[in-house]
């Protein structure tokens, strides 16, 4: 059985070429996925992202459940809206999920997880929460929208009403406000300024086409990983996974370290790792020369083997760029060396980010 | 379904290969394996003067998506190449059958060309994929 979202039709109606992605018939592009990526970094672009799953948690104990979660540490977050990014992690270490976090008061926060990671995402937080004076619960009747790029808030707010062009007004990146029936959050997986917006599922069809007739570019999932790796963003099950420590995926600025007694899943064998060191990292690969990096590509470097986790032509820049888990002891600037089509290509080591707000950044 | 020309000859590898007289065949991949690959990046190209054999992978249509092998669908000594796609590997997705041309052949031998598929086989062995 097939999930569709509740734009699902829109997409048929505007040309998209549909794929199976985890269970949900999604659009892959709509017509040229090179055309959608520079559509989000020079103008904007949108995204169905209704099939990722929305979680809310509330209750006496949501802060401490959450604190016991996630690596990030919830209490932090002191004003209302503010987006938190971190992972959840097994008590082996290993990385179940990488989500964001809504604060909106100690007894009330929402949580966006990935659709592939839906149904042991949502038992893994049933487990947890059985100690905790918390509801957890799963928000199926919202749709979600990503608005994304350098006029994509100038063409949103065309749709707002006064009370919702208050809401937004002045919002910083990472924060989220709901504004009638909107939720509207300062986040987003393109490395652009933007939106992503949540509304009552019968709703969605009309915003998609208001923001349509105000000139935003339909985009597919295509678009969407060009560009969320071009900003130097993990894809769950790609570049981590429950075997993978986030120290090995880029992810150690997501874990808070204090207060020592915060016991947070998986602290025990993240701070052993820590202490010594033997981690391998995630690492920017740029290849200027012809050919494409891919995933699982095999790379060889002067400290041992590591392999390209998610690889790709990048548009922007004009030619491929990958992530790749290597050695610790590789450093940023060394060249090392990818087997590709039977031949090894030198690349770059840079920090794994390559673009942001449409420009270079290594 | 995507537009399959009747006066073209194709592998069920997907090249497509036209006859331009003399001997000389441009060759090029269909409008269905672009469509299959997605946005094209990068178009590896023999060089010409090469000689290629039926079967031999000759050069690499590089999209966002995979590389894949193009395989010489007749024998021959390579004549010419488009190098326009080297900037603008998308012809290859705009115009498949047209600008997005890859190479010439000049043929060995012509007769091989009746070993290849017309549009109506080609059209079958793409609904059997």
């Amino acid at each position: 059985m097939t999930n569709k979202t509740v734009l699902h039709a829109k997409h048929i109606e505007a040309g998209a070429k549909m794929v199976d992605f985890y269970g949900w018939d999604m659009p892959i592009n709509y017509g040229s996925q090179i055309e959608e990526h520079h559509a989000v970094r020079t103008d904007a672009g949108m995204f169905d992202v209704s099939h990722m799953t929305i979680v809310d948690v509330k209750g006496a104990d949501a802060e401490a459940f959450l604190r016991k979660l996630v690596i990030n540490d919830v209490a932090k977050l002191d004003v209302a809206g503010k987006a938190l990014y971190t992972g959840m992690c097994n008590l082996e270490g290993g990385v179940i999920d990488d989500l964001i976090v809504y604060f909106f008061t100690k007894t009330d926060y929402r949580l966006v997880v990935n659709s592939a990671t839906r149904e042991k995402d949502l038992a893994w937080i049933a487990e947890q929460s059985a100690d905790f004076d918390v509801t957890v619960t799963e928000r199926p009747e919202f749709a979600m929208i990503a608005v994304q790029g350098p006029q994509a808030k100038a063409k949103v707010a065309t749709l707002l009403n006064a009370e919702q062009t208050a809401a937004v007004d002045g919002m910083k990146p990472f924060f989220s406000a709901q504004a009638g029936d909107l939720f509207i959050a300062t986040t987003g997986y393109t490395g652009e300024n933007g939106y992503e917006i949540a509304l009552p599922a019968e709703q969605a069809a009309d915003l998609w086409q208001q923001l349509l007739d105000a000139g935003v570019k339909p985009c597919g999932l295509g678009a969407r990983d060009t560009l969320r790796l071009e900003a130097g963003m993990n894809l769950y099950g790609l570049d981590m996974d429950e075997s993978v420590s986030p120290l090995a995926a880029n992810m150690a600025w997501t874990i808070s370290w204090e207060p020592e007694d915060r016991n947070f899943n998986g602290r025990e064998v993240l701070a052993a790792q820590r202490a010594a060191g033997d981690q391998p990292k995630l690492v920017g690969l740029v290849l200027e020369e012809k050919g494409v990096l891919r995933s699982g590509l095999k790379v060889v470097t002067a400290d041992g083997e590591g392999v390209i986790t998610s690889g790709t032509f990048s548009p922007t820049l004009g030619h491929s760029i990958a992530m790749a888990r290597v050695p610790r002891s590789v450093k940023v600037g060394d060249t090392v060396e990818v087997e590709m089509r039977k031949k090894l290509v030198k690349v770059q080591v840079i920090r794994p980010s390559f673009v942001r707000n449409g420009k270079k950044v290594f | 379904m995507s537009n399959i020309p009747s006066e073209l000859k194709y592998a069920t590898s997907h090249e497509w290969v036209r006859s331009e007289g003399n001997g000389v065949v441009t060759i090029g991949i269909t409008e269905h394996a672009q469509d299959l690959l997605g946005d094209m990046v990068f178009v590896e190209l023999p060089d010409v003067g090469d000689t290629v054999s039926t079967g031999d992978d000759v050069a690499v249509a590089e999209s966002v998506k995979a590389a894949s092998d193009i395989y010489a669908p007749v024998t021959g000594e390579v004549v010419e190449v488009n190098e326009d796609l080297e900037d603008s590997p998308e012809l290859v997705n705009s115009d498949a059958f047209g600008d997005g041309w890859l190479f010439k052949l000049k043929i060995e031998d012509e007769g091989e060309l009746e070993n290849l598929l017309d549009a109506e086989g080609y059209e079958n062995s793409i609904d059997e994929d």
